[in-house]
């Protein structure tokens, strides 16, 4: 079974056949800056919905947003050492050929399986629910990417020079989504969720009620991949 | 010819020495600091506490998610990036200049942008 089937076979798994269309929810949501000198609060966290019946097959925008934002730009020797922070993914019922497409990325687990087995305390969960690597004491053990149940994270196998100020990553560190914490801590969307151009992603607050995404969720049938893992994962899909 | 040798050593390894030590006695690394009195601290304290400063703020921010402290890497590198490359490390660069001649290694360039204003371009690896 190559990669790709493996990953297809994982979030087919997650569960299929409920079928959810969309309400005519306008996808943009304005999220507030934090004021500078305070820290994350544990009563935000940030999580994200995929509308995958908008998520077209093909299409990258996300990942290529990803790219751009986060300075992914290094070519690697070996495709299996590529970086994982987003990817698309399509996957089929064989029992009825229902296909979806859908982009996979860091979960942002409220029980993070990386968080449990990292030796150092490097990987770690914001107040916020933002799940990231602390590079400076990554020992790039690599056991958070053993743990991922999502394959979400990835290690850097050769120098890096041209990484983007606001985003530093380098060799021998594990990386993975960093929900664009640069961008949600200055208000902004996350750059996958903003270059999307199905309007299939929908990013927010939800802890906040009447955030959109926590009154779609409140709403429509979502599911969580690998739901049966109980990891309570902050981005949520819907369609599938 | 072992006299020669120490004829010649007494008559030129004072001169090469002394020539070396030039002004105050002491060699210095040459730094050049683009635009000067607009640091946080003033410079002694810079000196002597940068590096509590930084990893401080480093661990507040990246931990707690704390920004818009005076203590960023960033804001050194906006600051202090050398003219003709616009980096702060390459020979007689702000960061590299003091932390070669102190022979005090960097690794935070392995993962941090040292050039201000630097904007990647992507491409799907």
């Amino acid at each position: 079974m190559s990669n790709n089937d493996r990953r297809g076979f994982l979030a087919a798994s997650a569960g299929l056949g409920l079928v959810a269309i969309a309400p005519g929810v306008h996808l943009m949501q304005v999220a507030q800056a934090r004021p500078a000198g305070e820290p994350a609060s544990k009563l935000q966290r940030w999580g994200m919905l995929v509308d995958t019946t908008k998520c077209a097959s093909g299409c990258t925008a996300c990942v290529s947003a990803c790219a751009t934002e986060n300075g992914i730009n290094e070519q690697v020797a070996d495709p299996r050492q590529a970086a994982q922070w987003i990817r698309k993914i399509d996957i089929k019922d064989p029992k009825n050929g229902r296909q979806h497409s859908l982009p996979m990325m860091c979960q942002h687990c409220a029980e993070p399986p990386c968080v449990d087995v990292c030796p150092t305390g490097a990987s770690m969960k914001r107040a916020d629910g933002i799940v990231l690597v602390d590079r400076h004491i990554c020992i790039g053990c690599r056991y958070c990417m053993m743990a991922c149940p999502y394959k979400a994270r990835s290690f850097v196998h050769q120098p890096l020079t041209q990484q983007n100020p606001e985003v530093p990553r380098g060799l021998g560190c594990v990386e993975s989504c960093t929900l664009c914490v640069h961008r949600v801590d200055k208000g902004q969307k996350p750059a996958c969720v903003e270059a999307c151009p199905e309007g299939a992603m929908l990013f927010g607050d939800l802890e906040d009620p009447n955030s959109d995404i926590a009154r779609r969720i409140a709403q429509t049938a979502t599911t969580q991949v690998r739901a049966d893992l109980k990891l309570n994962t902050g981005v949520r899909y819907q369609g599938i | 010819m072992r006299r020669a040798v120490t004829l010649f050593l007494l008559g030129v390894l004072p001169w090469l020495t002394f020539s070396a030590w030039a002004g105050d006695g002491v060699p210095k690394p040459t730094i050049v600091i683009a635009n000067e009195g607009k640091c946080i601290a003033p410079t002694e304290e810079m000196r002597r506490n940068h590096m509590d400063m930084l990893k401080h703020q480093r661990d507040e921010t990246m931990r707690k998610g704390v920004r818009g402290k005076p203590a960023s890497l960033n804001g050194c590198i906006e600051c202090h990036a050398g003219k003709s490359t616009g980096s702060v490390i390459g020979k007689d660069h702000f960061c590299e200049s003091c932390h070669s001649y102190a022979a005090v290694k960097l690794d935070c360039w392995d993962c941090h942008q040292p050039k201000a204003g630097f904007k990647a371009a992507g491409v799907k690896p």
